[in-house]
């Protein structure tokens, strides 16, 4: 059997799929399911120091193409997180919570709430288009996404620090490197694209906060070129998320340099078993064209020559 | 490989409302010129353009669907203004349904508006007993529908104004100390269902349910709708009695639109 198995910012997975926040992680027992149908890690729905509603519905369409959210950051909030981290000791895997905040002092805030509880790493959603404040001016400056991650690291302790980026800039390998100046353990590209559906006989855009991100097959190409940029420039490794649907997908992602795979929309393809198929079919890709593990193929892509074949260990 | 995927059509369609009829004083059936045809207790998301999407039960089914909604709040009170010629956005049909196993002897029982959701189903059974119950006589939904269908109905109102003084599990107590049913279909507050349950626990019946808790995609992903394990847009809305005996949260917690896990008593008060 091919070894999926991989470290991340410290966290020992069996395999590389995370559940990318946003998708079932709003309560424990959801996670539990997702954890029963393989994956290697659960990422939480991102967790505001404030609760917060959301948007009204509708919050999530989709077709064969893409999904379109709007959700808004609902959260119960941290204050609610204790109880929270006490039901998810039925986890095995590890449990990345993600916070997000409308300003740096709001991040820093929900940080010292979460941080202190033994996670395995703390996830920033600095990128989320669903919101009027707090999302995009996050990760479409330098220095701006130097002085978030920065400021979280003061309050984080030892807890391993991951900085979730957008696409939506032409800044992203610079605000990749600021985050690793900063001191992120890791990155997580990418967050969903920001689009537009508007029904022409409602005359009006589907979802109720009229913008909203775009997840799943077309986000893929969009994703795979943000890592494959992004790998080319910092040393932490890469949580490569967008449009992965199937083992190939997988594949393409970690030969543009990711370490794991973030895995959401494939859960409205496939059912939340998909990540139990995105492994079965990245372990036969392996296995047929002889490849032991992820370090052998990681980052092949940027390979000068074609039909390179990476050493093994 | 994408042979698993599923049908991917999840985007509301704009259909016209052909016909808006005034089931009580405070309930009317929207007819929407969009045919479904499945099985009953599956629901709708029910879009108004800049107001908001919430599920709806189907309470007919065929070339023109029909959906009953209850004058409560915002939502409600946007789509009463409605006219016929106007237009709601639908997808769906979405969840799990009632099943019918062929011959059963079956008594459903039916509390305030979800009437709506087992309409269909009482249609579907052959001659089932049903006991409708509401808070008083105006909040009676479809009484001289199911007595065409039903072999015996027994209509409950809190307050006495029609039929017996009472809730409908009062009824059912009764009932089942002379009379056996193999089967027992139920929609209505959680607390009138918990009793349900409570009763065919004791008296061996199997029983399905049809539940509900905040949604927001409808289709299983967000997690907003966890009733314990379950995602009740996805696995529900229709629970069998082994699945609800297990669940902790059933009749006790729900998840506000936050995501906040709350009494349910905090859970109604906020969502009307």
């Amino acid at each position: 059997m091919t070894d999926l198995s991989i470290e991340y910012c410290g966290m020992k997975l069996q395999n590389p799929t995370i559940l990318a926040s946003g998708f079932l992680g709003v309560a424990p027992l959801t996670m539990k399911r997702v954890e029963k149908s393989g994956a290697g890690a659960v990422t939480t729905k991102s967790i505001s120091a404030i609760e917060r509603q959301g948007h009204n519905n509708p919050t999530v369409v989709a077709n064969e193409h893409f999904m379109l959210n709007a959700v808004g950051l609902s959260t119960a909030g941290a204050d609610h997180f204790p109880e929270e981290w006490d039901e998810l000791q039925i986890m095995k895997i590890p449990v990345i919570v993600s916070i997000y905040g409308d300003s740096i002092d709001a991040f820093v805030e929900a940080a010292k709430k979460i941080c202190k509880f033994d996670i395995p790493a703390l996830e920033l959603d600095m990128s989320c288009p669903n919101v009027s404040k707090g999302g995009l001016e996050f990760c479409t400056s330098e220095e701006t996404a130097y002085e978030l991650v920065s400021r979280v690291k003061q309050v984080a302790g030892n807890v391993p620090v991951i900085a979730k980026l957008g696409p939506a800039t032409h800044l992203l390998v610079e605000v990749a490197k600021a985050c690793e100046k900063a001191g992120a353990s890791g990155i997580c590209a990418i967050n969903t694209m920001p689009g537009m559906v508007i029904d022409i006989e409602a005359r009006k855009p589907v979802l109720h906060f009229k913008s909203g991100g775009i997840s799943g097959c077309a986000l893929k190409p969009i994703a795979v070129n943000c890592v494959y940029k992004i790998y080319k420039n910092v040393k932490i490794p890469i949580c490569g998320t967008g449009g992965i649907t199937t083992g190939r997908d997988a594949i393409e992602m970690i030969m543009a340099g990711a370490t794991t795979i973030g895995i959401g929309t494939a859960t409205y393809y496939r059912g939340v078993d998909a990540f139990k198929k995105i492994c079965k079919e990245m372990s036969d890709w392996m296995k047929k064209n002889g490849y032991k593990n992820l370090e052998e193929i990681r980052g092949i892509a940027h390979e000068p020559f074609a039909n390179a074949k990476a050493p093994g260990k | 490989m994408k042979n698993d995927f599923r049908k991917c059509d999840d985007f509301p369609q704009m259909v016209k409302i052909t016909k808006i009829v005034d089931e009580s004083p405070t309930a009317k059936t929207f007819f929407l010129d969009c045919g479904m045809n499945c099985e009953p207790g599956r629901f709708i998301m029910l879009w108004m353009p800049g107001i908001d999407e919430k599920p709806f039960a189907l309470s007919y089914l065929g070339k023109q669907v029909g959906t009953t909604a209850v004058l409560r709040g915002k939502f409600t009170q946007a789509l009463f203004k409605l006219k016929p010629g106007d237009m709601l956005g639908v997808r769906g049909p979405y969840g799990r349904g009632f099943s019918i196993k062929k011959g059963q002897k079956a008594l459903v029982v039916a509390g305030g508006i979800g009437v709506t959701e087992v309409m269909t189903l009482i249609e579907e059974l052959k001659k089932p007993t049903v006991i409708l119950g509401a808070k008083t006589k105006d909040e009676l939904v479809f009484e001289k529908k199911i007595r065409k269908h039903a072999k015996e109905l027994y209509v409950t109102t809190d307050d006495g104004s029609k039929g017996i003084k009472g809730y409908t599990t009062d009824v059912m107590a009764d009932l089942l100390k002379k009379e056996k049913f193999e089967v027992c279909y139920t929609c209505g507050p959680e607390i009138m269902m918990t009793k349900v349950l409570g009763l065919c626990n004791k008296y061996r019946i199997d029983l399905q349910a049809s539940l509900e808790r905040y949604m927001k995609c409808g289709f299983g992903i967000c997690g907003e709708c966890a009733l314990d394990d379950s995602l009740v847009c996805l696995d529900g809305p229709v629970y069998y009695k082994d699945e609800i005996n297990k669940l902790t949260e059933f009749g006790k917690f729900a998840r506000l639109k936050s995501g906040r896990k709350v009494t349910l008593q905090e859970y109604f008060a906020g969502h009307g």
